[in-house]
């Protein structure tokens, strides 16, 4: 296989131009070629959530996407979140709440949690509804069901859902 | 200062100091690099020229490699070479090894064993070579071979560890008993499924050979790998600054760094290897199922005379390692008449070591789940017969417990979780479609120190620097052992900052066994109290009157600035301390108590963990957020353990059946209810200078036993095999419908 594409994704709010091996995997275009490593792998097979990203504001493990997939589409990492010198309110939350151990699902994780806030507050039905028709409320419950592709093996699930609820505007 | 630690510290020396550091809840000073993914992690270097290797693992579960047909890829994009060297693994060190493992990947021990590395240009090309690489095998008769350690053909042998206990007359005890249990449990397979796949990146300048990889004991490793590769330890330097979880899998030096260096060395440029999940879960140390026949004699009140615990695990036949699925079962209970052993079947599986835990995450269990049958029997509350039977001395060796907080554990545990609500007879709650019931557990692990160094440096400017090779899996190294140095040196831990993971520094004790924090932390109070000598000579008082925080000195009417006692030139301190008498004259332990609240559905027999509690004991507390993390994680390490986790092997050919995410279930957001745990303050001077204990895998030993307590306790099903998976449940409940 020696063909080569290319495409221009905008990663972070800067265009960045993919051309390579058409197999090459968005996290791997993040991870290799952008060096954004804050992007995580941790089993390649759209399991563990490690490597979740966002395409156009919506979540996606990114382990199981082509970079060739994404011309003209806008991506947010982990990177694109917040910085140490400025971290997002969420990634400030899961320091102070000890939402992480070994820290390797911890940018999928609060990625996942950045677009999953935005699926309740679009009312998004989850299986931790009562009814498909009704307003998700901010429940617990609601978290863990949409956040359940995240795996964490350190098993911090207590302390995230904790970070993410002392983030939300409208606890219930 | 410490060395050998062969007298209990009872000076309870951070009781004495001024900083305030020592058990705060604060926050980890890498928490920020983690959460904004800017902690590098083994496989995430930017080294030029670097190329990407891919394993091949064999398809057969014994035989030989006849050839292998390099030609097979040689026409493929990007491919540098294929690598099947004798120094290749064969499988990875055991914890605390300290040389090489089997090596030569011409023979094949196990399915899914690495044969071979292709290396090419990128990751696509290298996996694509590998896959299509052509390997001729000459398989061993499969009727030669047992894949199945409970089949009557297994060779069966006693555990290498000198764990056996044979004392009294077990059998006559049980035949005396008011009240006994004879029972068997099983428990399956697990992965250790650390999110962070074994990775490495080996790079050469001239002889030396440095390797960034994820492994949790950075001493040991670079004696490993060096004795692997046939070089000087000298001329190896390990870097493991963050490592992404290990939980035992990544104790001893793996496939990847050795395979990566010798392709390195052959094509002069840095290799990257990083198994992928599937090859993770075929060739990474798994821990041991095991069968487990429990015993318990009692008299009328419930007081034990007999205890027996007879476990059966397997390796591979020339490993050694046996899950000491006995080793809280020595000292846990009276009972004088006992019988303890563990004998290991050989087979041919994916190789079996340290899990996290290994013994008391599997064998407590078995026996707190058998001790909740004794206490039916007995007509007691399963808090009560285990108050009853702690015991005074150890009931084998007669050595002294150091401290030991099992029936606060208990007692604290009952009362937080509202213990006083269960109602002892099962099927006497239901909510809707769902049975509703309690049960719980003791938790106990054994104590561990292993030698340790650090390295600690006040500097002119009065900020400490941390030094030691100790690694932080998750743990919390980097937050503790700040905080020891903090706290003895009067140092705000803004000031403070520690460098681990990397070989070239001071050798701590490394993870696992939970015995990092205390060993390596021993070490840093060690150095940090020596330059506490030296301010107190220099500010002329004595070091008992010596009082320092916030950068301040103060002692015999005399005060100082700290930078202004250390002066133009640091004050460097190498700590030290390796185990000594008190591990002997003591039996050391972490304890605690587990309780659980479950709803089995009526119709399915799905078990949902609604309400758990923890209880633990295991001296100072270091850092009161990070031990709860340790603790919260153990717990749903006991979630996954009660209710899915199962390696599945083919009994017909010895593959691993569920080698990845999707197939073997660790417990995902949704399974885990919010988790309540209670750090019970205690101080141990026989365990270590710090008072401390080990807490890394304490909140595994037993918790899963608690959950199938509660399920019988909600249903009336007493299931006797881990995972409680629906179908070992559904056929035994009683009629949904009857009232």
């Amino acid at each position: 296989m020696t063909a080569v594409t290319t495409a221009t994704l905008t990663v972070n709010g800067t265009d960045r131009a993919f051309e390579g091996d058409p197999r090459r995997s968005l996290l791997d275009f993040l991870r290799l070629d952008l060096q954004l490593t804050g992007t995580k792998k941790g089993c390649d097979h759209g399991q563990c959530g490690a490597c979740t990203v966002l395409v156009d504001g919506r979540r996606i493990n990114s382990c199981l996407s082509l970079a060739i997939m994404h011309d003209g589409q806008q991506i947010t990492t982990i990177e694109g979140i917040g910085t140490p010198e400025a971290p997002s309110a969420l990634q400030s939350a899961f320091v102070c709440h000890d939402g992480f151990q070994c820290g390797y699902c911890t940018p999928g994780q609060i990625v996942s949690a950045t677009a999953m806030v935005a699926e309740l507050e679009w009312g998004w039905a989850s299986d931790a509804g009562h009814d498909v028709a009704d307003a998700p409320l901010f429940t617990e419950e609601e978290i863990r069901e949409r956040m359940s592709g995240n795996l964490c093996r350190c098993g911090a699930y207590p302390n995230i859902v904790a970070a993410i609820r002392s983030t939300m505007d409208d606890p219930a | 200062m410490f060395g050998m630690y062969n007298k209990p510290d009872t000076d309870n020396f951070l009781d004495t100091t001024a900083q305030g550091l020592i058990g705060a809840p604060l926050d980890r000073p890498e928490g920020k690099l983690k959460v904004t993914g800017t902690a590098c992690y083994a496989a995430e270097y930017v080294l030029p020229d670097c190329v990407e290797g891919a394993f091949v693992l064999a398809p057969i579960s014994a035989g030989t490699v006849k050839w292998i047909d390099r030609a097979s890829i040689a026409g493929m994009p990007g491919v540098l070479g294929v690598f099947a060297d004798d120094a290749m693994l064969r499988r990875a060190a055991q914890g605390t090894a300290g040389k090489a493992p089997a090596q030569g990947v011409q023979t094949v021990d196990y399915f899914g064993q690495p044969v071979a590395l292709v290396v090419a240009e990128t990751f696509e090309q290298a996996v694509a070579a590998a896959n299509a690489l052509q390997i001729e095998y000459a398989a061993t008769d499969p009727v030669q071979l047992d894949f199945d350690p409970e089949a009557e053909t297994t060779p069966v042998v006693d555990a290498r560890e000198d764990s056996a206990v044979d004392q009294g007359d077990l059998d006559q005890a049980m035949r005396d008993a008011i009240h006994s249990v004879d029972v068997t449990y099983r428990t399956e397979a697990h992965a250790a499924a650390a999110m962070e796949p074994h990775a490495a990146m080996a790079e050469w300048n001239d002889d030396h050979l440095t390797l960034r990889g994820s492994y949790q004991m950075i001493g040991h490793n670079v004696a490993e790998l060096a004795d692997s590769l046939g070089i000087s330890e000298k001329n190896v330097r390990i870097l493991a600054p963050y490592v992404g979880g290990g939980f035992g899998s990544k104790l001893g030096i793996s496939y990847e760094a050795v395979a990566a260096a010798i392709a390195a060395r052959e094509l002069a440029r840095p290799v990257r290897v990083v198994l992928s999940r599937q090859q993770v879960f075929r060739a990474v140390m798994r821990r041991s199922e095991t069968r487990q026949h429990i015993r318990l004699a009692a008299d009328a009140e419930g007081r034990l005379t007999g205890i027996g615990h007879e476990a059966l695990t397997s390796n591979l036949p020339d490993e050694d390692f046996a899950e000491p699925v006995t080793q809280a079962t020595d000292f846990l209970y009276r009972g004088e008449h006992r019988r303890l052993a563990v004998k290991r079947a050989k087979i041919a599986r994916t190789p079996a070591g340290s899990v996290r835990a290994p013994g008391e995450a599997v064998g407590m269990q078995a026996l707190e789940a058998a001790m909740d049958e004794l206490a039916e029997r007995v007509g007691l509350d399963p808090v009560e017969l285990r108050l009853r039977n702690i015991p005074e001395r150890h009931p084998s060796s007669g050595t002294p417990y150091s401290s030991r907080m099992l029936a606060q554990a208990l007692e604290e545990g009952a009362r937080s979780f509202g213990w006083d609500r269960r109602k002892p007879q099962p099927c006497a709650r239901r909510e809707g479609d769902w049975w509703i019931g309690m049960g719980m557990a003791s938790a106990a692990r054994v104590n561990m120190m292993m030698p340790a160094k650090a390295r600690v440096t006040l500097t002119p400017q009065g900020g400490l620097v941390v030094e030691s090779d100790q690694t932080d899996i998750g743990t919390g190294s980097y937050a503790i052992l700040g905080q020891i140095a903090g706290e003895t040196l009067g140092i705000p831990i803004d000031h403070v900052s520690v460098r681990l993971g990397d070989s070239a520094l001071p050798t701590g004790a490394g993870s696992g066994g939970s015995f990092g924090a205390i060993s390596t932390g021993s070490a840093v109070l060690s150095a940090s109290r020596a330059i506490r000598k030296t301010l107190a000579s220099r500010l002329g008082c004595r070091t008992d009157e010596l009082v320092l925080r916030d950068g301040h000195a103060a002692g015999g009417n005399r005060s100082a600035s700290i930078a202004d006692l250390v002066g133009e030139e640091a004050l460097v301190e190498t700590g030290r301390i390796k185990p000594g008498k008190t591990a002997m004259q003591y039996t050391q332990a972490s304890y605690g108590a587990f309780f659980a609240e479950v709803a089995v559905n009526v119709w399915t027999g799905e078990t949902r963990v609604r309400r758990m509690t923890g209880a633990f004991g295991f001296g100072r507390v270091l850092n009161a957020k990070t031990a709860r993390s340790q603790c919260l994680g153990g717990m749903v390490w006991c979630i996954g353990s009660a209710l899915t986790e199962e390696l599945a092997f083919d009994r017909r050919d010895g593959h691993l059946a569920n080698p990845d995410l999707a197939e073997y279930h660790v417990p995902v957001h949704r399974d885990v209810p919010d988790l309540d745990v209670i750090l019970l303050e205690e101080r141990d001077p026989a365990a270590s200078p710090l008072q401390a204990k080990g807490v890394g895998e304490l909140g595994i030993c037993g918790g899963a036993g608690a959950i199938c307590n509660a399920i019988y306790n909600a249903c009336g099903v007493r299931v006797r095999s881990f995972p409680m998976t629906l179908d070992k449940i559904i056929e035994h409940l009683p009629d949904p419908l009857a009232n």
